[in-house]
């Protein structure tokens, strides 16, 4: 699992409003973030209360969706990402 | 949103007259079927129709069928689908979800398919959404409990904006929907079924529930053809019949004259029984064809017989049914008994009567039924067509082929028709004869011949009945009964012809007498004359020879003369 060595991991959170799920995702990413993926990725953190329609765009249904833009193949996880490992073991990235 | 029962037409035929409206406006409902049973369709033809004829835009949540697929499918019912859809009044928002490449790791719930449901409806101002089918989530989602706590509030929230939405469901075993779909929807349920029964298929819908209104509960029998959706409420109508007075001739001129009046009344059914090959479709075609020819519309069902062989057919007796066909004076179906179920039938004939309104309906031959079905499901169905056919004013005419030489026919209609024709084809003498009789006409004085029938190239032709010694003759027997009158006739005829001869020959031979004897009284009266005449010259000889003797002798002359005197 070393393919992403030089590409950064694009990694959108797509969101609904400051609802205890949404932060508990965006909190739960970042520590995943900081800790296993340093210096090598890029968080994007939507919210589709406000952008509806990235949500028509994206196919996104569920609420927190952490999708894995690059690198290829595109991985979606739902939920609060409160299981690190798993997360880590979806994304295909280096744990 | 709405108390009460405002509805929502849906514009599917039928379906509104059954609910008394249409559908629970504001309200969410359940249309649930097996596969293939037409609940997609349902659904888009509710939506169709509400942006199209109310003015109500509407969205299409796909879960499954991708929005080109959607468009495609019902373009060919003649919807245009994206015709809508560019002018914003329908919205196809299609929800994807492959579970494939999710991985759920946590709590999560579905709030970003409320927000496109709900940025799609406020896009377009939305007053009715179909959601087809919601099912699929809980292929697409492992944990159950979070997608029902969704689904739940999904209604709710549905019910909150006051969407008229419907829901559909996979049919499931022993339930009504394979998750209990029917837990959260309460207020509306209707339930489509497609059956086979022996090889014919069927689909029914049922309103299992509908809160707060009137519905009829049977179950109705629909159809999906290129006409869309359409249910067929197909319902008793009591006999609150229309009744004319109007008599409507049959076509066969000596069949009217039986009918005193001639022909039967206007709306009456009339029943034309007889064994295979008596003539019955042809009887049917006359009245169908004198109802063109009086300027009305006429529709022929037929379960036997294919347009064109009936259009030759009838040519053959000299009636030219092409003709109407052509100016659409005349509809002609043909369609075989085990095409559809017998509901399937009733529903189509009734919507085919419906839409072509005509005066004069006939079905040939409602036996063919028989064979397809249960006898008491033919009646139903049978007194439902006489029923309605009735009650619109319409003439109807049914062919029943019987077995045998009877007066009852086995779907047991005798009672239901107005009018009756027994059509017989009787073997006689080593030959079959037709003869046609009026078993029964109500409200029509007629006649209780039996008649003979006879199909020749100028029509249809009722010979008047020889009533001989033995009874009413038909054929060759009547023929051979016919010559022998006239042989008698003719033997009786010479005989006064030989009298007569006779008579005057006696008379001649009188006069001849006559005329014999006048000549011999002639001849004797010239004989007579004769003698007479010879005797005076003879006397007169005599007188002149004794004068010349005398004067010869002298004096002596005188006594000489006296002597002989």
């Amino acid at each position: 699992m070393s393919q992403a060595s030089n590409e950064p991991v694009k990694l959108v959170l797509y969101v609904a409003g400051e609802t205890p799920k949404s932060l508990a995702a965006i909190r739960n990413l970042e520590k995943i973030c900081s800790e296993h993926l340093a210096g090598k990725y890029k968080v994007e953190v939507v919210d589709l209360k406000k952008q509806p329609q990235l949500a028509r765009e994206h196919g996104i249904v569920a609420i927190p969706t952490l999708v894995k833009e690059l690198p290829v193949p595109i991985r979606k996880i739902i939920g609060d990402l409160s299981d690190t490992q798993k997360v880590l073991v979806h994304l295909s990235v280096e744990g | 949103m709405t108390e009460g029962i405002t509805k929502s037409a849906t514009g599917i035929e039928g379906f509104d007259d059954l609910t008394l409206g249409g559908l629970p406006t504001g309200r969410p409902t359940l249309v649930c079927g097996s596969a293939g049973c037409g609940k997609t369709l349902f659904a888009s033809t509710f939506l169709f129709n509400g942006a199209r004829l109310h003015d109500e835009p509407g969205v299409f949540v796909t879960f499954e069928e991708r929005p080109v697929d959607i468009v495609a499918n019902v373009d060919s019912l003649g919807f245009d689908l994206q015709g809508l859809i560019d002018q914003s009044r329908i919205h196809i928002e299609h929800i994807e979800i492959d579970p494939a490449e999710v991985a759920e790791i946590g709590d999560y719930d579905l709030e970003a398919l409320f927000l496109r449901l709900e940025f799609a409806v406020d896009q377009i101002g939305a007053k009715r959404i179909v959601l087809d089918t919601i099912e699929s989530l809980f292929s697409a989602f492992s944990n159950p409990a979070i997608l029902r706590a969704e689904i739940r509030r999904l209604f709710d929230w549905l019910k909150q904006k006051g969407l008229t939405a419907v829901i559909t469901g996979e049919r499931g075993d022993g339930s009504l929907t394979r998750q209990g779909l029917e837990e959260y929807v309460s207020d509306c349920v209707i339930l489509l079924d497609h059956r086979v029964d022996n090889q014919i298929s069927t689909r029914r819908l049922r309103i299992v529930k509908y809160r707060g209104t009137a519905h009829g509960t049977n179950e109705y029998p629909f159809l999906i053809d290129e006409d869309g959706f359409s249910v067929l409420p197909v319902s008793s109508l009591g006999l609150g019949h229309k009744v004319f007075d109007d008599r409507i001739s049959t076509g066969v001129p000596d069949l009217d004259a039986m009918l005193t009046g001639g022909g039967f009344y206007r709306g009456s059914s009339i029943l034309l029984t007889g064994v295979a090959g008596s003539g019955k479709s042809s009887l049917a075609c006359m009245m169908a064809n004198a109802a063109c020819e009086r300027g009305e519309r006429a529709l022929y069902l037929s379960f036997e017989e294919s347009e064109a062989q009936t259009v030759r057919n009838m040519k053959s007796i000299g009636t030219d049914l092409g003709k109407w066909l052509k100016d659409g004076q005349l509809r002609y179906i043909a369609t075989r008994p085990t095409f559809y179920s017998l509901e399937m039938h009733l529903a189509i004939m009734l919507r085919e009567i419906g839409r072509f309104k005509p005066q004069l309906v006939v079905l040939d031959p409602i036996s063919a039924f028989t064979g397809s079905a249960d006898i008491s499901e033919v009646q139903t169905m049978l007194l439902r067509i006489v029923d309605y056919l009735k009650s619109n004013g319409v003439t109807a005419v049914f062919t029943h082929l019987a077995n045998v030489q009877q007066a009852e026919t086995d779907a047991g209609l005798s009672s239901l028709m107005d009018g009756w024709i027994l059509l017989l084809n009787r073997e006689a003498n080593g030959e079959f004869n037709r003869e046609l009789y009026l078993l029964k006409a109500r409200g029509i004085a007629h006649s209780n011949q039996v008649r003979e029938f006879v199909m020749s190239s100028s029509g249809i032709h009722l010979l008047e009945p020889y009533l001989g010694e033995g009874g009413a003759l038909t054929g060759s027997a009547r023929r051979n009964e016919e010559a022998r009158a006239r042989r008698t006739e003719a033997t009786r005829r010479s005989e006064v012809a030989r009298l007569q001869d006779q008579v005057t020959q006696r008379r001649r031979r009188a006069l001849a007498q006559i005329e014999a004897l006048k000549a011999d009284i002639d001849a004797d009266e010239a004989e007579l004359n004769r003698l007479v005449s010879a005797e005076t010259h003879y006397l007169q000889q005599s007188r002149d020879d004794a004068a010349a003797l005398a004067r010869g002798r002298g004096m002596e002359a005188p006594s000489g003369k006296t002597r002989q005197d």
